[in-house]
């Protein structure tokens, strides 16, 4: 029964069975073989070699037919791959000199050749170690190792356990009813597993090291994700213990769904307009069904970060439209790219000491027009379908907004006269988080059509913290007092104009900062999906009264201390089990 | 008659902006199969077997990138030839 530490990304708790995915060792079943048996076995390699070559040419041919297909391309590069006799020859003399079943040899082989990547300094070349494990996977499956079950069929609830989880999987696994959790040895704080997972309501733990090589399919699992407690196979007393957590988490949610239909108000009538947070369209629906009166923020990045070259227009164009069409009449808020250099693969990427202050966002995009455009296109053309609105990350400076907003009418003008179809005046925001667009949010309101603070980065950058080093991470905090008055005073400035404001970080969906965040002014918060609930739930528990006294108060003290004690207080107030 | 070197070495410019990824190495590889010489392909200190799509994965070079082409055998200066104009030509990718 070991109890291991990682980093808790999801809060819950669950008692469940654990399936792992993509262990390092692929179930091979024999390892070595008589030497009598080896020619034997370079067959078995070469078959699976001219196999897997069919079937990627194949699946070129399918992806040849869409036009501009990126993964024709990839599927094109396979194929010369697995044609190429190298590999096969490395492959036969670990057969020959060492007694390895072909499987074991194809294992053994693809795996150092895979680490190879891991250690390059290009990102760009550590992402086509996932290229490698594709052809290794086809590999082993036409030398006949058992199949893996695929990630699309989980067949009962289960605890996915993985190494790392790529954006499509946790894509394909996010539809189904029976994913109780995640645990992954790598990742942080804000990882896509950390972020998706939340979305989703199902605890995570993640940066646990070595977690898939001490946990088999079938083990049982507690996962904490409020503490990043993982317990593989826990005794009956810790059984008992996390199963009444779990029951008493499950009955909490169960009385939260409830609130799903009702208005998010405060006792005294104020409405207050919760959106949900997306990365994927696939999301949208979910963050519906917990009661989203819309999307607040649609992070476009994932189309830039799958492939070897930008997504094309009418890739994005796709995506906005599958976006647009599943929230219906409600309004989409699509945000521009906003990634650095570092995590586009196909990027002329140069080596920045500092990349979190240097070209990324919307000035990356303002300095690559040719990639900014189609993406400025395929927003407005997907405007056509709905309510969309559009959003510029990263604004530090008015010029910037100026220029955004320049390309935007040089591509409104385009598309007119190409006869396509968008709305002529789409609205316009802007993402406040640097302490300059917070500073002059006044300035910034009178050209745009609304504001949204980003807290993630807002507070990174006020607070001079990067939260992904652990050696300072914990001076990270939306209860700093800074932040508290910043925030306060992007409102102040702001509320007599005509912008609307919204917040879309991480604190907007903090049910500790509702009752604050609703005192100092704001009126539309914008959340992941899983915290809607609760949130609504504080908001339909307090009124304006309450959150004005504990907006004073709040602003009174000198310590994050104090601020969280405070603020966990009166929560805890109005409702037993925030 | 001149005899055709059978030692030929060039350098050549990575142009395309996103650099030597899998469209230009696949375009690359199916045209130094087309060749009975020994070709290299050296960025820096690696050196890698051109004919080899196994070894160009590894080679990764980004826009920019001087690398050099080296070719042993009967057809070197052809070989040599044809590679470098698809480096010129950016692969017909952009």
């Amino acid at each position: 029964m070991p109890l291991k530490r990682g980093i808790g990304v999801s809060t819950g708790v669950v008692v469940g069975t654990a399936f792992v995915l993509d262990t390092e060792e692929a179930r091979i079943s024999k390892r070595l073989i008589r030497p009598e048996r080896a020619p034997e076995e370079l067959a078995v390699v070469e078959r699976a070699f001219e196999a897997a070559r069919a079937e990627v040419a194949e699946e070129r041919e399918n992806f040849a037919a869409r036009a501009g297909s990126e993964l024709a391309d990839i599927f094109g590069f396979h194929e010369h791959w697995l044609a190429d006799q190298k590999p096969r020859h490395e492959i036969n003399s670990l057969i020959e000199q060492k007694r390895y079943s072909a499987t074991y040899a194809i294992s053994v082989f693809m795996r150092r050749y895979r680490r190879r990547f891991s250690e390059m300094s290009s990102p760009y070349l550590q992402e086509r170690a996932k290229d490698v494990l594709d052809i290794e996977r086809r590999l082993l499956f036409h030398a006949g190792a058992e199949t893996r079950i695929g990630v699309e069929e989980l067949e009962e609830p289960v605890i996915i356990v993985a190494h790392d989880l790529t954006p499509s999987q946790i894509v394909k696994l996010e539809g189904s009813k029976n994913l109780l959790g995640f645990v992954t040895d790598l990742g942080g704080a804000t990882s896509h597993t950390a972020i998706i997972a939340s979305g989703l309501g199902v605890p995570a733990v993640v940066g646990l090291e070595d977690v898939t090589r001490q946990v088999s399919t079938g083990d049982t699992l507690v996962v904490d994700g409020l503490h990043g407690v993982v317990i593989i196979n826990p005794d009956t007393v810790q059984l008992a213990e996390y199963n009444a957590q779990a029951d008493h988490q499950r009955t909490v949610r169960a009385a939260l769904a409830e609130l799903r239909d009702l208005a998010a108000e405060t006792k005294d009538g104020e409405r207050i307009e919760l959106l949900g947070n997306i990365e994927f369209p696939s999301e949208v629906s979910h963050c519906i069904d917990k009661g989203a009166m819309g999307i607040g923020l649609f992070r476009s990045e994932y189309l830039y970060m799958q492939q070897d070259e930008p997504p094309s227009e009418e890739e994005q164009y796709e995506a906005y439209r599958e976006a647009v069409m599943a929230v219906g009449d409600k309004p989409l808020v699509i945000r521009t790219m906003d990634l650095g250099g570092d995590k586009i693969p196909h990027a002329n990427w140069e080596v920045e000491k500092n990349p979190f202050l240097g070209l990324r966002s919307i000035r990356y995009s303002l300095q690559h027009l040719p990639m900014f455009r189609p993406q400025l296109r395929a927003i407005l053309r997907a405007s056509a379908h709905g309510d969309v609105r559009v959003m510029f990350p990263l604004i530090s400076r008015i010029m910037e907004l100026r220029q955004a907003k320049f390309v935007l009418s040089l591509v409104s003008e385009e598309l007119e006269e190409e006869g396509y179809e968008f709305t002529p005046k789409i609205p316009i925001g802007v993402m406040v988080e640097t302490p300059a667009a917070a500073i002059c949010a006044k300035e910034l309101a009178r050209e745009c059509d609304f504001l949204s603070i980003g807290t993630n980065d807002l507070i990174q950058y006020t607070l001079a913290v990067d939260r992904t080093n652990e050696r300072v991470a914990q001076l990270y905090t939306p209860a700093d007092p800074s932040i508290i008055r910043l925030i306060h005073g992007i409102i102040r400035d702001t509320h007599k104009l005509d912008v609307s404001l919204s917040m879309c970080g991480e604190m907007a969906g903090d049910p500790y900062f509702t009752i604050l965040l609703l005192g100092l002014g704001l009126r539309t918060l914008s959340m992941a999906a899983g915290n809607i609930p609760r949130v609504k739930k504080i908001i339909r528990s307090i009124s304006m009264d309450d959150a004005e006294r504990v907006k004073r108060r709040v602003l009174s003290f000198e310590t994050e201390r104090e601020v969280l004690n405070y603020l966990r207080d009166e929560t805890r107030k109005v409702w037993e089990e925030a | 008659m001149q005899e055709s070197p059978r030692h030929v070495e060039k350098e050549v410019r990575v142009l395309n902006s996103h650099g030597f990824h899998m469209r230009p190495a696949t375009e690359f590889v199916t045209e130094a199969g087309k060749y009975a010489c020994q070709i290299q392909v050296i960025n820096g200190p690696t050196v890698v077997d051109g004919k080899s799509a196994m070894d160009l994965m590894l080679l990764g070079a980004v826009h920019g990138t001087v690398l050099k082409l080296v070719a042993d055998g009967d057809d070197a200066e052809a070989a040599v030839l044809a590679l470098a104009k698809l480096f010129e030509e950016r692969f017909h990718v952009e």
